[in-house]
Parts: structure tokens; sequence; C-alpha cells
């Protein structure tokens, strides 16, 4: 069977599973609607959890990306799965003894405000809507290669799918697509790299196959880095980025991962608190299985790149170089007109450019796997962005009818007024995130990573002080949410964009990268929610009493 | 009396989560990060030890903290509920 019959079977059959789910589990309250009735088992809550959590970029770039950068790439390896530590340690089981739908309901309730409230609903819908634009654009960047569709109609039936689903089914139906999505995805991932893993080193596990030895008995690492050597890029085992600006970014990505409304969303699904720390430990675990696999893959990838193209004929190039070519990924430009490829870590001489993205790709075409491996590899991606994208979705639409509309707006809603008015708003939501998809503004791609800095500078030290510092006030909150979004918006912009008179990276303060500088928004929210809370009057008595509550075990009050 | 048990189960879960954390922090910014340069001095099958550490060993190390972490806190959780 031809690969394009082999993609419509395989993606169409898994658009059937989602659409099928969504009709079974259709939403009938706002309980349904926002927590899926907390009735999530802690297997399933933390597959949904991983699926919610690993987007597009996860799924396709990151691979490609560690491959280029070897050992710089760690950042995104230990930064993404790290937080769920922190998650499952400081946030999520006090959360759900909290008990109720959103993050902004935590912040309002918490410090006795609704400004303290609408300053977390300000920062949900900018955290959020950074990261689902760049969600929409790689569906339809993968529908396009995939389906042979132009990259707009592949946003449109993106939004028509996620639109069904998340509007008929609510955080419920969105749960269990999560749940068949995580098993398309990670099955997608695993089978090339199961396969690639066994080709190059005889060992059918990837983790253990990328540190053994390759069909000619050399290290597969050390033949890397001699390769390397020998084409003038860095050593691959061995980073070029400073060890200051590592340390941040990693704590950034970790401690943004922990904010993520999205994500901290997901706890709330559950029973008990007890599960809640359960389905912690089984996302990381689920996750942890695409993120160990990813620099193996990277690893394979580059090596077989490296040995297919370097001072090969250009006329001898298989038939997947030709077709990556045509799609723009893939660039050959013969400098010195020799008809080879020099693929040389020297800019002037080198004649490839190669797109991060192609690594995982096409990873499966260039080791030769058969047609059906890189269907299914189609339906990971798109499964992996779909995910991710209604997870976000939920977010927002709840931000407007639970946090605006029945805490502020209009508390006197009914419960279907306000199912309605999620429904209204998930619509819109899908609307104008499609509209970003289509028309990506130019600093999506730039902030989708900043999109951690922020959730890190605004809501973690405020969720985290709540529960764990009895004196922590609704000034010190507000204050420090505000100083500490700010401070990040206010780097990243004159950084990444030019505004505030700009500057390059040698103006970087103290050489911290602005992707690094959530950690020290971080810390300015600390101290300053800190250094307010002691100089204003202390939270009430019944205040303390919720937070007492709070930090008790499972479902007993004081 | 029974504010106090509260007490000890709180300063328990300090206790707790200052030593999980210990970890946590020693082998990502620890092992991965800051001492990655000595650590790759050392051979571990085919992997330098600091890269081993940077690209798979702290994310095991992150799975094995949160199911002790979920073990020792549901163990804190029946000694709670014991002879309330």
């Amino acid at each position: 069977m031809s690969l394009q019959v082999w993609i419509w079977i395989i993606v169409g059959l898994t658009f059937a599973l989602y659409i099928g789910i969504a009709i079974w589990s259709k939403a009938g309250s706002t309980n349904e609607f926002y927590i899926a009735g907390k009735g999530v088992h802690p297997i399933a809550n933390g597959m949904a959890t991983a699926a919610d959590w690993m987007s597009a970029a996860s799924f396709i770039s990151m691979a490609g990306i560690i491959s280029f950068i070897g050992y710089d790439g760690s950042v995104y390896l230990m930064g993404w799965t790290g937080g769920y530590v922190l998650l499952a340690l400081l946030l999520a089981p006090y959360l759900r003894k909290f008990g109720k739908f959103t993050v902004p309901d935590f912040i309002g309730d918490r410090y006795y405000s609704n400004v303290a409230r609408t300053v977390a609903v300000f920062c949900a819908l900018i955290v959020c809507f950074t990261y689902i634009a760049g969600q929409m654009r790689g569906v339809g960047i993968v529908f396009s290669r995939y389906l042979e569709v132009d990259i707009n109609s592949g946003v449109f039936i993106g939004m028509g799918i996620v639109l069904f689903y998340a509007i008929l089914g609510g955080m419920k139906g969105i749960t269990y697509t999560q749940v068949a999505q995580y098993c398309v995805l990670i099955f997608a991932f695993m089978v090339p790299a199961i396969f690639i893993s066994i080709q190059m080193t005889g060992n059918p596990i990837p983790q253990l196959g990328f540190g053994s030895e390759s069909v000619d008995g050399v290290y597969l690492l050390d033949k890397l880095n001699g390769l390397h050597e020998e084409l003038g890029f860095s050593e691959y085992t061995s980073g070029s980025k400073s060890t200051l600006d590592v340390f941040l970014i990693t704590a950034a990505l970790m401690i943004g991962t922990a904010g993520l409304p999205h994500v901290i969303v997901r706890f709330f699904t559950v029973k008990k608190v007890s599960d809640a720390r359960k389905s912690a430990g089984w996302a990381l675990l689920f996750i942890a299985i695409l993120y160990t696999t990813a620099p193996a893959i990277a690893v394979f990838a580059r090596t077989n790149l490296i040995e297919t193209v370097s001072e090969k004929e250009y006329s001898d190039m298989p038939y997947w170089f030709k077709k990556w070519e045509d799609t723009g990924l893939l660039k050959f430009e013969d400098k010195n007109d020799d008809n080879i490829i020099q693929y040389l870590g020297d800019e002037q001489l080198n004649e490839l450019t190669i797109d991060k993205d192609i690594m995982v790709l096409a990873n499966p075409e260039i080791a030769q796997l058969p047609n059906w491996v890189i269907a299914l590899l189609a339906a990971g991606a798109i499964a992996a962005a779909l995910s991710t994208a209604a997870g976000l979705l939920l977010v927002i639409s709840s931000s407007i009818s639970h946090d605006l509309i029945k805490r502020m707006i209009n508390p006197q809603i009914s419960d279907k007024g306000e199912l309605i008015a999620a429904r209204v708003s998930a619509f819109f939501a899908v609307l104008l995130a499609g509209y970003f998809g289509i028309n990506p503004p130019d600093f999506v791609a730039a902030t989708v990573a900043l999109a951690f800095g922020l959730a890190a500078a605004s809501f973690f030290p405020a969720i985290v002080l709540g529960i764990f510092y009895k004196k922590m006030n609704k000034e010190g909150a507000i204050a420090g949410m505000l100083v500490g979004i700010l401070s990040m918006l206010f780097y990243m912009t004159k950084f990444k964009f030019g505004w505030f008179g700009g500057g390059s990276s040698e103006d970087w303060w103290f050489g911290v990268s602005p992707e690094g500088f959530g950690t020290i928004a971080m810390v300015i929210n600390l101290v300053v929610s800190i250094t307010v809370s002691n100089f204003t009057p202390s939270p009430p008595e019944k205040i303390i009493k919720l937070v007492e509550n709070i930090r008790l075990p499972s479902d007993e009050d004081v | 009396m029974k504010n106090n048990k509260a007490d000890i189960y709180w300063k328990k879960n300090l206790k707790y989560l200052t030593i999980l954390l210990s970890i946590w922090f020693t082998v990502s910014f620890g092992f991965g990060i800051i001492l990655v340069d000595k650590l790759n001095e050392i051979q571990f099958f085919g992997f330098k030890l600091g890269f081993w550490f940077a690209q798979q060993g702290s994310i095991y190390t992150f799975v094995i903290l949160i199911f002790v972490y979920i073990f020792l806190m549901n163990r804190l959780d029946k000694f709670y509920r014991s002879n309330k």
C-alpha cells in the first residue's frame, strides 16, 4: 500500500476514535465540564496529563533540537521533567485539597481578593495564548506535510476536531481523548526509535542503545563525537552555553512547568488528595518514556544523517532527500560546484541547511522503515498537537466563564447558564487560536518557550507561598505577581522584539538569556511578595484556617 | 491533642520535602550542570557520566523521587488517621 493511503487510514481511524470518545463522554454540568466530575482514575489522569503536557514541540522538535545542540539540549530534558517533582511535592496535593475549579479560584480565595483573582486570570490568559497559537500552527504543518493539503486547510481541520470534542465533552471529553492520544503518540514515537536502535546497535531499548557499541564496534557516542570533530562541529557531549545560563534556563523551565495552569488544573480532576500525588507520579513516568527516548533518537538521527549525506554525491541522494528539499526544510547549495555535499561546522563552507523538525519526521525514512511506521508518526504528531491545544482551550474558556463571569460579573448565573457560557467561550477561543495558527505573528515561535518564564514569574511563587507561608497576604501576592510578570515581559520584549531600546545577546544582564530570565523574575516575585506582606496587615483568621485545612491529609477537615 | 498531631504531620511532611528536593537538586543541577565537566571524565558504559545524568539519570531519579514521596505520604496519612 502506498504511504498516502496508509496515512489516510491511520489518521482517519484515530480521528474516529477521538470523536467517538467525545460523544460517549458528553458533559452535563459545569462540574463535569471543568474538572471531569472529579472522578478520573489516577493512571488515566497521568496519561491525560502526559498528553496534555507533551505538545507538538515535544513530539516533533525536541529530539531534533537536541540532535543539533547535543549536551545543551539537556535544559529541555531536565527542565520539562524536573518540574513534575515540584508539582507533586509542592502544589498538586494541596490544590486538590482546596478543591475548586481553576487556578485563579485558588489565588482569588486564598488572597481574599478579586484584584488578585483578576491578575491571575490575566496571567493565565497570557500564558495560554502564547502557547496555543504555536500548537495550532503545529497541527497545520503536520497536516500539510502528511495529508498533502495546504497549511491553512490543515489548521481548519484541526480546529474542527478540537472544537467538536472540547465543546461537547469539556474536561471530561478532553481527559478521555487525551488518554487515547497519549497511547497513539507514545506508540508512534517508540516504534521507529526501537527499529532504529536495533538497526544501529542491535539493542532494542533506545535508552541503552545510544550508550552501546554501534555495528562497527565503537561506542556510538564516541563515534558521533569523532564525526563532529572531523567536520568542525563542537563536541556533541559537551555544551557551548555558559553554565550559569544552562542553570537558569533549566530552573525556569522546571518552575514554569509547575506553574502552567493547564497542567495544574488536571490535578483537580481526581477523587482524593492521595490520587493527586499518584497521578503526578504516573504523569511523569509516562512523560519520561518519551523524554528518555528523545536524546537517543537525537544521537541515532544525527549519526545516520551525517553518514548518509557527508561527502556524498548530490545525485546519489535517496528519495526522501528530494522530498524534504521540496518542503524547504532541507536546503543544499553547492558552493564549490563539485556536486558533493559538504556538511561542515564552518558557516562559510557548509552547503547543507537542515531544519530541526526533519530529524524526527524524516527519521523513519532515513532509516528506511516501512510505510505504516511513517503513517503512525503522522498520527502521533497530530495527537500531540491536538491534545495540548484542547487542554489550553479549556483553561481559557473556564477562565472566562468561571473566573470572570461566575465569580465576578454575574455570581447569580445558573449552572446551565455557566455551562453555555463555557461552551461559547471555548468556541471563540478556538476561532482565535485558529486565526493565530493561520496568521502566526512573528513572535509566536519565539514566545512558546517564554510561556514558561511567564508562568514561573507569575503563578509559582503565589501558589507555593499561599500554601507554605501562612502570613502571606493579598498585598504581597498581588505586588509579587505583577512585578514578576511585568519584569519577565519587559526582559523578553526588550531582547526578543527589540522594544525598550532592544539589545543583542552581548547586552543580556550578566549573560542571562530571556529564557533563563524566568528564574530571576521568579526570585524577584518571591522577594517582593515576602517583603510587602511583612509590612502590610496579616491575612484574616478565616484564611489562616483555610491554609491549615489545605495542609492536612486527604479528605478530612480540621 | 488533635492540633498536636497536625503539627507532627506537617513537620514530617516538611522533612520529607527537604530530603527529596535536595536529591532532586543534586542529580539535576549538581551532577547534570555544575559538576558535569568533572563527571564527564568518568566513563559509564558508552556514556560520559555527566552527560548521562543530564540526559537520562536525572529523569529516572525524578520518577523514583515522586513514587517514594507517594509511599511516604500514604504512610504518614495512615499515621494521622490512626487513633484519632
